[in-house]
């Protein structure tokens, strides 16, 4: 509960800086509005020549894409700030104020800036979703919202898990925003259903950057498409990386040397 | 002209250095530039095989070797030159170039030039890769690859030129980043990467053929496809070499009026 309360005042903190700057929101929805346009218009061209994409119909791709601005949008907003910040502040030493604080370091790290702009491409992302939703209406029903749902959140402590094991490297190695840099643009690949890829590059986006768990199994949910097995090795990845991710905290802060550590 | 001459071979040699340290980045930056037209490829692929093997005037094979094309000339004619610019304006690094008695684009090409020399192996290796496992094939005429490699220069030139000259937007604001990106995301869809500009509605060719937008990447693919008679091919490059004079007033005239308005530390 203090967690949420702790979030909740980082939160506010973020809006008010924010709201300085408030010619940003239309920035940022002018980008995401943009971003979004051009692949609608895409899909568009792709299925003006075709009525399946590798099984997919257009509104479940569409949907796909629901997820994928909703889920860009999450890793935007909070996961990906703070990890720079957590990179940011081991080279520069400032880690030290942070582990001096007598709630979780971890926590206080994954939560401590929002980007709150973002908020706007999870909206865009709602939206996209509700209007595929509508067009295939008659085949969403409990099940799927539920799987929908979970496998949503199993996605999501995937991605946090697997950025905070890759920023966790900079107590070892410094210079790791690069590392950052690799998985936007593998993220790119998950506007697609991953099972359009040949094996390779589909093993790699699935357990090497585990962007189809954030990006295809959701939709996979969402469209009915979902088997027991993807959906019980979802929440184990999901519980394995979160342990592993933890792990990798602990080690790296024995390893770290901060300012006055 | 001398000058000149010699001050790319020494510009040439230091940043070849700076570039090799950071190899990492270079690498990085490679994945995007290969795994954007692999998804379109994979894409395409597989919409041309369920309808039959060809899609419009494109068969699979055709598909194929479109976007492995397309992949080589991105790489040869990119640059990030906008992201760089901002910061040197807001830095006020800008100053240290201005004091120099030339002008400064002549290291940026100098950068950039050196920085596609390291890659373009690496590329052209992923390239002959994806051929084979694609099954990739185009048979231009002769006249075609004469045609290509003037093409290719051109549109490098009027790319540099016209994001050179977009860069500078940051004299005038510090938010460059929502203005690049309108144009990357008109670029992706104007120059043909996201389709090949033939499958396009007819009015988005239109756009994109009077824009600049085609003749900066999607024109010598389709020339090294061999997808235009040589009277078409000439009539594409005098486009180009028309957009070159159009970069080269605009590069002038909005360089002068940005410093004008330029204000930093010792400027």
């Amino acid at each position: 509960m203090s967690y949420l309360r702790l979030f909740g005042a980082f939160f506010r903190v973020s809006v008010r800086g924010e709201l300085a700057y408030r010619a940003n929101f239309f920035i940022q929805l002018f980008q995401s509005l943009l971003s979004l346009g051009i692949s609608l218009a895409g899909l568009a061209v792709i299925f003006s020549y075709t009525d399946t994409l590798g099984g997919w119909r257009p509104d479940q791709v569409l949907a796909l894409v629901g997820v994928y601005f909703l889920v860009g949008g999450m890793i935007g907003l909070i996961i990906q700030p703070g990890m720079e910040e957590l990179i940011d502040s081991v080279r520069h030493g400032t880690l030290d104020f942070t582990l001096t604080k007598p709630a979780d370091a971890q926590l206080i790290i994954s939560i401590q800036r929002v980007e709150i702009w973002r908020l706007i491409d999870i909206m865009l992302g709602f939206g996209v979703l509700a209007a595929a939703l509508v067009r295939m209406n008659e085949r969403v029903g409990g099940w799927e919202a539920g799987a929908f749902i979970l496998m949503l959140l199993a996605g999501g402590v995937i991605i946090y898990s697997f950025w905070l094991i890759l920023a966790t490297l900079s107590f070892w190695f410094v210079r790791v925003e690069n590392i950052l840099m690799v998985f936007q643009s593998m993220y790119e690949a998950g506007r697609w259903p991953i099972s359009l890829y040949p094996g390779w590059l589909r093993y790699g986006l699935t357990f090497i950057i585990p962007v189809a768990f954030a990006t295809t199994v959701p939709a996979e949910a969402l469209t009915g498409r979902l088997t027991w097995v993807t959906l019980v090795i979802a929440v184990a990845l999901a519980v394995v990386l979160f342990m592993l991710s933890r792990l990798f905290w602990r080690a790296g802060l024995r390893h770290y040397s901060g300012a006055s550590a | 002209m001398k000058a000149l001459a010699e001050l790319y071979a020494q510009q040439f040699k230091t940043t070849m250095a700076a570039m090799f340290q950071y190899r990492a980045s270079l690498f990085i930056w490679m994945i995007g530039q290969v795994l954007e037209p692999l998804v379109y490829l994979i894409v395409w692929t597989i919409v041309s095989n369920s309808s039959g093997g060809s899609v419009g005037s494109y068969t699979t094979k055709e598909f194929a070797a479109y976007f492995i094309v397309l992949m080589l000339v991105n790489q040869i004619t990119y640059t990030w030159i906008m992201y760089e610019f901002e910061y040197r304006v807001r830095e006020g690094i800008l100053s240290f170039a201005l004091l120099k008695p030339v002008h400064p684009i002549h290291s940026d090409i100098a950068d950039n030039v050196s920085s596609k020399l390291i890659t373009l192996p690496i590329m052209i290796v992923i390239a002959v890769g994806l051929a084979v496992a694609f099954h990739a094939s185009i048979s231009p005429p002769l006249w075609a690859i004469g045609v290509f490699i003037p093409s290719l220069l051109l549109a490098f030139l009027v790319r540099f030129l016209l994001e050179w000259t977009l860069a500078q937007a940051a004299f005038w604001t510090t938010r460059v980043s929502a203005i690049n990106q309108t144009y990357f995301v008109l670029l992706l869809f104007l120059s043909g990467q996201i389709a090949p500009l033939a499958l396009l509605p007819h009015p988005v060719q239109i756009a994109a053929a009077i824009l600049p937008f085609r003749w900066l990447i999607s024109f010598p693919v389709e020339i090294l496809l061999g997808q235009h008679t040589p009277a078409q091919a000439l009539m594409g490059l005098g486009a180009q070499v028309a957009w070159l004079i159009v970069s080269i007033v605009l590069v002038r005239v909005v360089w002068r009026a940005g410093l004008r308005v330029y204000s930093a530390v010792g400027a």
